[in-house]
C-alpha cells in the first residue's frame, strides 16, 4: 500500500516538477519566504472552497499557541483573506479541562483535516510519563501521512544573529524513523526501540526533495545521515538518494554525516541549500538551524502529505513557559499562514501579510522579547497591523 | 512484525549474526555490579623511577609529528610520564577486525593510552579501529568537555561545554536487519546496567571538576521506554548524589538553547545516549572553531583511552603544519585522570596562554607557525 501511493504521489510530484511553471518564483525576493507550495500542483491538491471562501482547520496547539492563533485569525482579518477558520482545540496537556487531551478531540482534528485538506496548526505538548499517549503531533503525522516536514530558516533582514546570509531548507521524513514507536522491553532493564527505514518512503522523501529544490530554484541538496554506523538503515537512505539524484543531473547532490553537518551548522551554515533527512536528524538539525537564525518564534514551515497540507512552525516548540503571560512571537505562525496562502496562490494576502510582518522586525522599534524586544505580543501583532494599513 | 519476522527467515540471518554480540556485552555487563565505589578509578602502578608508563598509539597522518609535540612539551613540564610507542595497524584474527596482542597487553598493562588520529581502512570487512578499540577495552563513556580557545575567534565566546555520552548500545548497537526487500529495522539498544554505569560516571565527574549540576539529555517525549528508562536511572542515581542538581531536558530544547547562547551551560555536565552524545559533542566543536581544538577522553572500567577526535589529515602530514592542540588538551585530560592535576594545569595553562597571544598559531587557526614552533613557544611558557 504504502509503495503504491507513494510512487503515486511521487510520480505527481515528478510531473509538478518538470512542469514550466509560469507563476514560480515572483515571490521570492528580500522579504519573502520561498515557496514550498510550488512543489505540489492543483491535481493533487483541491482544497475546499465554498462560496469563494476556503475553509482551513486551525488547531492552536498548546502552550502559545491560542494566542498566536489569535493573532493570525486577526492579521487576516483585517487582510479580507478569504478564509474560514474551522478551530479545533486539542490538547496535549494531561490536566487540559474541559477540553481535555481525548481522543475524540483528536479524531476531530484528523477529520476536519481530511476533510479541508488544509491545515494551521500550533505545537500539540508531549508528556513525558511512560503511562502518558503517543505524542499527537507525531499520531497527527503518521495517521495523515503528511510524510514531509520543510522548515526554512533564512535570515530575517534587521534580527542581527551570530550568523548571516543563512538561508536554508530542512526538509525531514515525517512519518518512520526513530519516531516508529515501536519499542519494548526483552527483559526488564533491557529496551529495544525500533528506527524503521523503507525504500518506499526514503525514495518518496527523496524525490519531493529534488522536486521541491528544482520548483524554488535551489541548487544543491543535501542528504543528512549516520551511514557509517547505520550501514543499513540509514545506508538505505543514503543508497535511495543517491539513486535518485542521478534523474536529477541539474541539481549538485552531496551527503554528509549527520554530526559533521550540525558542526558545519554552527561554523558554516552559509555553505547549506536543501537538506533531506531522517526523522530524528530532522529534529535535531532544525532545531540547531533555527537557533542561528533567532529561535523557533520565526522560523516558519510546513508539513506536505499526498492529500493534506498542515502549516505549522518549523521549529517545534510549544512554548509552556510564556504560556499566557503576552510574550509570544506570533511571526513563526504568522509566515507558516503567508505559506499557507501562497499554497492556496493567494500570493497577494501572502505578500502584504509576509511583508508586514518583515518590515516591522525590520524596523527594529516594536519586538518581542526573543527577538530582543520588550514589546508584548499585542503590541507587536498592532504594529503589523498598522504597517498593512499604512500599505494600502 | 512477529508474523513478518518468521516469513522473512532467510534475511534474518543478518540479524543472527549481529545479536550475538550484543549478547555477550550483556552478560559481561550483568556481572558487574556497581556500588557506589569510584567507576573507571586509575589504577596504574608508579615505575622504579616513579613514572606512570604510558601506551602511545601515534597514528596516522599527522599523528607522529603531533605526538613528538605533546612529548617534547611533557619533557620540559618534567611530567613524571614514560611513553611506550604501540602499534595498532588492525589484524583479522578470525575473519574479524582486532588489534595486535602486544597492543591489547600493553594498554591493559598500563592502564591508560594516549591515541593520535588513525585512518580507518575502507573496504569491507572492516569495522573502524576506534570501534574496535572501544569494543576491546570496554571503553563505556565517552568525554568531550569543550573550552572556548582565547586566541580564535569564533560566532560564540565563553564556551565551556562537558559533554558525557555513552558509548556501548543505544543507537549504534549495529544490531540492524532487513525485514523485507526495502524495509530495515535499526535496533537501538538501552539497558539498565549501561545507563547506570555512564550516570554514575557523570556524577562523579561532576564532582571530580567542580560543577554542581547534572542534566540529562533525552528524547522520551517520543522514546517513551527506551530513553524513559534512561531518564528513570538518572533520576534513582541522582538520589546517590544529594550535593549534585539533577534535571533533564528535551534534546530539541539542548539543541537550541546551546545554539543560541551556550553559556548557560557552563556550569553543567550533559550526559546522554550514544547518537545524541555523538551529534551534540561535534555540535559543540563547532562552537569553538572545529574538531582541532577539542580533546576527547574514553573512559573504561579498567583502561582509558585519550585522543585526538580530528582525521589524520594526509594531505598536510609530514610537512609540519598540524596543530597538536586536540592531542595536547586530551593529553591534559589524561593527566587529570591520572590524578597527576598539577602538571595538567601548568602545561595547560601555557597552552592556552600561546593560544591567545596569537603570535605561534598554526595555519588552520590562521598563522604561520610550524607543529615544533608552537611546541616551542608552549615550553618557553612552562
Amino acid at each position: 500500500m504504502l509503495s503504491r501511493n507513494s510512487s503515486r504521489a511521487a510520480q505527481r510530484l515528478l510531473r509538478a516538477a518538470a512542469q514550466p511553471q509560469q507563476r514560480l518564483n515572483v515571490a521570492r525576493g528580500f522579504a519573502s519566504v520561498s515557496d514550498p507550495a510550488q512543489t505540489v500542483q492543483s491535481d493533487i491538491f483541491k482544497p475546499t472552497k465554498y462560496g469563494g471562501k476556503y475553509t482551513v482547520t486551525l488547531i492552536p496547539g498548546d502552550g502559545i499557541g491560542a494566542e498566536v492563533a489569535e493573532n493570525v485569525k486577526e492579521v487576516f482579518k483585517a487582510d479580507n483573506v478569504p478564509i474560514t477558520w474551522e478551530q479545533i482545540e486539542v490538547s496535549g496537556l494531561d490536566d487540559a479541562t474541559p477540553t481535555g487531551r481525548t481522543e475524540e478531540k483528536f479524531q476531530e482534528a484528523v477529520a476536519s483535516l481530511r476533510r479541508n485538506k488544509l491545515g494551521l496548526k500550533g505545537i500539540l505538548h508531549t508528556p513525558i510519563s511512560r503511562s502518558g499517549h503517543q505524542s499527537f503531533n507525531v499520531a497527527m503525522r503518521q495517521e495523515l501521512d503528511i510524510y514531509a516536514s520543510i522548515s526554512l530558516v533564512k535570515n530575517i533582514p534587521g534580527l542581527k544573529t551570530r550568523h548571516d546570509n543563512i538561508d536554508m531548507c530542512i526538509i525531514r521524513e515525517n512519518t518512520e524513523g526513530e519516531y516508529s514507536g515501536l519499542e519494548h522491553q526483552s527483559v526488564p532493564g533491557v529496551v529495544e526501540s525500533l528506527k524503521i527505514i523503507t525504500r518506499a518512503k526514503s525514495e518518496r522523501i527523496a524525490k519531493f526533495a529534488f522536486s521541491f529544490a528544482l520548483a524554488n530554484n535551489r541548487k544543491k541538496v543535501t542528504c543528512i545521515h549516520k551511514a557509517n554506523i547505520m550501514k543499513l538503515a540509514d545506508g538505505l537512505f543514503r543508497g535511495t538518494f543517491q539513486r535518485l539524484a542521478k534523474d536529477f543531473p541539474q541539481l549538485e547532490c552531496n551527503d554528509m554525516i549527520v554530526d559533521n553537518a550540525s558542526m558545519q551548522c554552527v561554523g558554516r551554515p552559509q555553505q547549506f541549500d536543501v537538506m533531506v533527512m531522517p526523522n530524528l536528524y530532522g529534529g535535531i538539525l532544525s532545531n540547531i538551524a533555527a537557533a542561528l537564525v533567532g529561535g523557533p518564534g520565526v522560523v516558519p514551515g510546513c508539513n506536505m502529505g499526498r492529500d493534506v497540507a498542515v502549516f505549522e512552525p518549523g521549529c517545534r516548540h510549544v512554548g509552556l513557559d510564556i504560556k499566557g503571560k503576552d510574550q509570544a512571537n506570533p511571526t513563526a505562525l504568522l509566515l507558516s499562514g503567508a505559506m499557507l496562502l501562497r499554497h492556496l496562490g493567494l500570493d497577494d494576502h501572502a505578500n502584504r501579510i509576509s511583508n508586514a510582518v518583515y518590515d516591522v522586525i525590520a524596523q527594529g522599534k516594536v519586538r518581542t522579547p526573543d527577538m530582543g524586544g520588550n514589546a508584548t505580543n499585542q503590541e507587536f501583532t498592532r504594529a503589523i497591523l498598522n504597517s498593512m494599513e499604512k500599505a494600502l | 512484525m512477529l508474523a513478518l519476522r518468521s516469513i522473512a527467515a532467510p534475511v534474518q540471518r543478518q540479524c543472527f549474526r549481529a545479536a550475538p554480540r550484543a549478547a555477550v556485552t550483556l552478560s559481561l555487563q550483568n556481572q558487574r555490579l556497581y556500588s557506589q565505589d569510584r567507576v573507571a578509578k586509575f589504577n596504574g602502578q608508579k615505575d622504579a623511577q616513579g613514572r606512570y608508563t604510558v601506551s602511545l598509539i601515534e597514528g596516522d597522518g599527522i599523528g607522529p609529528e603531533i605526538a613528538v609535540a605533546v612529548k617534547d612539551i611533557f619533557a620540559a613540564a618534567k611530567t613524571p610520564i614514560a611513553w611506550e610507542p604501540i602499534n595498532v595497524d588492525p589484524i583479522l584474527k578470525d575473519g574479524k577486525t582486532a588489534i595486535p596482542d602486544a597492543a591489547i597487553e600493553s594498554i591493559k598493562k598500563n592502564k591508560v593510552a594516549l591515541k593520535g588520529p588513525l585512518a580507518t581502512p575502507i573496504g569491507k570487512g572492516h569495522v573502524s579501529l576506534n570501534l574496535t578499540l572501544r569494543r576491546t577495552f570496554n571503553l563505556f563513556a565517552n568525554l568531550r568537555p569543550c573550552r572556548s580557545v582565547a586566541g580564535y575567534k569564533t560566532p560564540y565566546d565563553n564556551v565551556d561545554t562537558v559533554l558525557i555520552r555513552e558509548n556501548t548500545e543505544g543507537e549504534y548497537s549495529g544490531i540492524e536487519h532487513v525485514v523485507v526487500d526495502g524495509v530495515v529495522q535499526s535496533i537501538k539498544l538501552i539497558t539498565r546496567e549501561a545507563s547506570e554505569r555512564v550516570l554514575r560516571y557523570a556524577f562523579q565527574h561532576a564532582r571530580a571538576i567542580g560543577r554542581k549540576k547534572v542534566r540529562v539529555v533525552h528524547k522520551a517525549t517520543i522514546m517513551k521506554m527506551s530513553d524513559g528508562l534512561f531518564l528513570t536511572v538518572g533520576n534513582q542515581i541522582a538520589k546517590e548524589f544529594p550535593d549534585i542538581e539533577f534535571d533533564a531536558e528535551l534534546l530539541d530544547n539542548t539543541c537550541l538553547k546551546m545554539t543560541t547562547d551556550p553559556v548557560p551551560y557552563n556550569d553543567k555536565v550533559l550526559v546522554m545516549p550514544n547518537l545524541y552524545g555523538d551529534i551534540l559533542s561535534d555540535m559543540c566543536a563547532g562552537l569553538i572553531g572545529g574538531l582541532g581544538l577539542t580533546p576527547s577522553g574514553n573512559i573504561g572500567d579498567e583502561c582509558s583511552i585519550f585522543e585526538a577526535v580530528h582525521g589524520s589529515a594526509p594531505d598536510i602530514a609530514g610537512k609540519g603544519l598540524a596543530n597538536p592542540t586536540a592531542l595536547l588538551l586530551s593529553s591534559m585530560m589524561m593527566l587529570r585522570h591520572m590524578g597527576l592535576t598539577e602538571y595538567a594545569d601548568r602545561i595547560e595553562k601555557a597552552a592556552f596562554a600561546t593560544l591567545a597571544e596569537g603570535k605561534a598559531l598554526t595555519g588552520d587557526l590562521g598563522g604561520k607557525a610550524k607543529t615544533h614552533e608552537f611546541a616551542a613557544a608552549i615550553i618557553e611558557k612552562l
